[in-house]
């Protein structure tokens, strides 16, 4: 996993609020046995028209936006299924970072596996940095993990909050699996006494 | 902690392996589901870095969500990204010997409804599939939820996740349901009182009089959809019901190891006294049948509502809500009751059980199909079809102009061959309206199986108190 420290880029504004993980990637593109090449189905329904063509309308083919590293979303993102291939689909278009009041814990959760940082602000902040992302390719976001803070492209500056251990893993790029076999001795222990205790299961 | 527990606390407890100074927590997982399609990349890391599963005795997969539910499928699937990702979980279940149910096994079904079934979910227990509906699984009392690709590598590798845990939320349905009101219209009806969010960083627990008259079937129903209200699990405590469920279930304990385990479940309850911190109460009498307008499952109304303008809403959802009618070709101030439907799904882990069956047949006795509809009846496994055939029930279906299929999620996600055209309305019987999720440009109208049985013998939303 890519490491997480300090990223500034283009925002792109999706004020929309319940963006669901069929918006971020419809089912028909979860059929892949690979983490990588969704990128270009990302938000496919609403990017490109049933045959295939760009919807010119749409925040990521506008010319301003087609190198977004950040979205700021809408309240309650990423809400829907477990799939990985939300964040798989976000991170291989190139987006590293989302902003809203708030995200579906399961999604959530699977950014922090792939690199990407969830910031969770206000609505007053999240209103502010939308307008921000709104004034296009020339306006840059400053995101900044370790000092926790997301800066507009003219200087304003907001804290956010962040579970210390996943701030901890994404800062240094660690991979979950490998630290918990640190642990294996009190997994064992665990599983001892379980096998004892609730021998049924 | 001392004091007073909650269900969740007990069966937190009860798991967790390892605690940092922080509160980080490895919970240990009793059981693990796996299906083909949220599986493949944890499998193939598993290769890659050389690693076993660890507990493969405690890890069950089933193909259900791409699988077509048309005859041959054992031999053939002509999607060949599907077939590939079912051969990938042939393969992954072989080489690591977990328990698998291929599709040519009657056994096979949807992962949630499997589980249960076959006794591999048992109170008290933690669960975990790569699957949102996996709270499902909290119906016996087990703590139950979706996770990740990369957290579905981590249980195999490891057999615990790396939690912090959640909030305790009660959810209240106190005295008697009327008639004609189900567990989908009490699941239904949560989320819209308290929206998609409204369970985020919560683990429910349902409980009342309404909950605790439901049958097994019913309170699966109700857990499955924690997850549209945002929770990250459902609860409910187990009861002799849930007792008399487990019973003599394949993988169910037996003997002396059924009764140290029966004692030990008969103390899985909230203690008096026990903090929530947050409380959500409805009257059951206050629920009516309801169905879904829009794209959200917090889009809920009773079937007797009007289409709401979107200026009834506030904030982002104006926005949305207006973005939903467009989607949904709806006018505001119209009936819910004159929507015109094209299409009925009867299945899914909400509703693919045998009392789902019962309940849509008992409305579709003696009735056809309204002319030029499509119909269909999806049960949730192969073993709900076998019952549902030797109950008659398969028959009464067919004589109504329903398709019978063979097990799997079918039409509530469009992966497999079941889908909708743009533009075609729906009465799902599923637990998702988005935008796309039967098929592009599908309307989606979510409900329980007897008021999908009654729109498609009238061909517009119906409310089937009319019809009982
Ligand atoms: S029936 Fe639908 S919700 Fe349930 S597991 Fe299958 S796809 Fe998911």
């Amino acid at each position: 996993m890519d490491k997480f420290t300090k990223l500034t880029g283009i925002a792109a504004p999706m004020p929309l609020v319940n963006i669901d993980t069929d918006m971020i990637i419809p089912k028909q593109f979860l059929k892949t046995i690979a983490r990588t090449g969704l990128g270009k189905n990302l938000f496919d329904e609403m990017r490109y028209t049933q045959d295939g063509q760009e919807i010119p309308d749409f925040v990521l083919n506008q010319p301003a936006y087609r190198d977004t590293q950040i979205l700021v979303a809408g309240d309650n993102f990423g809400c829907g299924s477990s799939r990985e291939h939300a964040p798989w689909a976000l991170l291989d278009f190139g987006i590293r970072c989302v902003i809203s009041t708030s995200f579906a814990d399961i999604f959530y959760n699977n950014c922090f596996k792939n690199g990407i940082l969830p910031v969770v602000l206000p609505a007053e902040a999240v209103e502010v940095l939308m307008d921000d992302a709104r004034k296009g390719a020339n306006a840059r976001m400053t995101v900044d993990l370790e000092a926790q803070t997301v800066t507009t492209s003219d200087g304003h500056s907001f804290g956010f909050e962040i579970d210390p251990f996943k701030k901890h893993c994404l800062l240094n790029g660690l991979d979950d699996i490998g630290l918990t076999l640190e642990k294996a001795a009190s997994i064992d222990s665990f599983e001892k006494a379980a096998a004892q205790s609730r021998p049924w299961v | 902690m001392s004091g007073p527990k909650t269900l969740y606390d007990k069966i937190w407890d009860a798991h967790v392996a390892h605690e940092d100074a922080d509160g980080t927590c490895l919970l240990y997982i009793d059981r693990h589901l796996v299906h083909e399609v949220t599986s493949p990349q944890a499998f193939e890391g598993l290769r890659m870095t050389g690693r076993k599963v660890r507990a493969p005795e405690k890890t069950i997969a089933v193909p259900d969500h791409n699988v077509p539910t048309t005859p041959g499928r054992d031999k053939h699937i002509d999607n060949e990204e599907s077939r590939i990702q079912v051969e990938a979980l042939d393969k992954n279940a072989r080489d690591f010997a977990i328990n698998y149910y291929p599709v040519s096994d009657i056994r096979q079904g949807i992962v949630h409804i499997v589980g249960p079934e076959q006794g591999w979910t048992l109170p008290g227990m933690t669960v975990v599939c790569g699957d949102s509906h996996t709270a499902t699984h909290g119906a016996f009392g087990a703590l139950a939820h979706g996770i990740g690709t990369s957290e579905v590598e981590h249980v195999l590798a490891t057999q615990t996740l790396i939690q912090k845990k959640s909030k305790n939320m009660k959810v209240e349905i106190t005295g008697k349901l009327r008639p004609g009101v189900t567990a989908k219209d009490i699941t239904l009806s949560v989320i819209g009182a308290t929206g998609t969010a409204g369970g985020t960083g919560y683990v429910i627990e349902y409980c009342g009089e309404a909950i605790r008259d439901l049958s097994m079937e019913g309170r699966m129903t109700v857990c499955n959809m924690a997850i549209e209200g945002g929770a990250r699990a459902g609860l409910i405590a187990p009861d002799e019901k849930t007792f008399d469920y487990v019973m003599g279930r394949p993988h169910a304990p037996k003997g002396a190891q059924w009764e140290a385990a029966l004692n030990w479940w008969k103390t899985l309850f909230t203690d008096e006294g026990a903090h929530f911190d947050k409380v959500v109460t409805i009257r059951g009498e206050d629920i009516a049948p309801v169905v879904t307008w829009g794209t959200s499952p917090e889009d809920v109304l009773p079937i007797t509502g009007t289409v709401p303008a979107a200026e009834s809403f506030t904030g982002g959802k104006v926005g949305a809500a207006q973005r939903s009618l467009d989607y949904m070709g709806l006018t505001p101030g119209m009936k819910l009751t004159d929507i015109q439907i094209d299409t009925v799904f009867i299945g899914s882990c909400t509703n693919g059980r045998i009392e789902d069956l019962r309940a849509a047949a008992a409305i579709l006795k003696g009735k056809k199909v309204k002319d030029g509809m499509r119909a269909m009846v999806v049960p949730g496994s192969g073993l709900v079809r076998a019952q549902a055939e030797e109950e008659g029930l398969a028959q009464i279906f067919i004589d109504a102009g329903f398709e019978w299929r063979l097990a799997g999620c079918s039409m509530c996600l469009a992966m497999n061959p079941d889908q909708l055209s743009p533009g075609e309305r729906c009465a799902a019987t599923s637990n998702r309206n988005f935008e796309g999720r039967q098929g592009r440009g599908g309307r989606t109208h979510l409900m329980s199986p007897a008021m999908a049985a009654a729109a498609a013998v009238t061909g517009h939303l119906t409310d089937v108190r009319e019809m009982m």
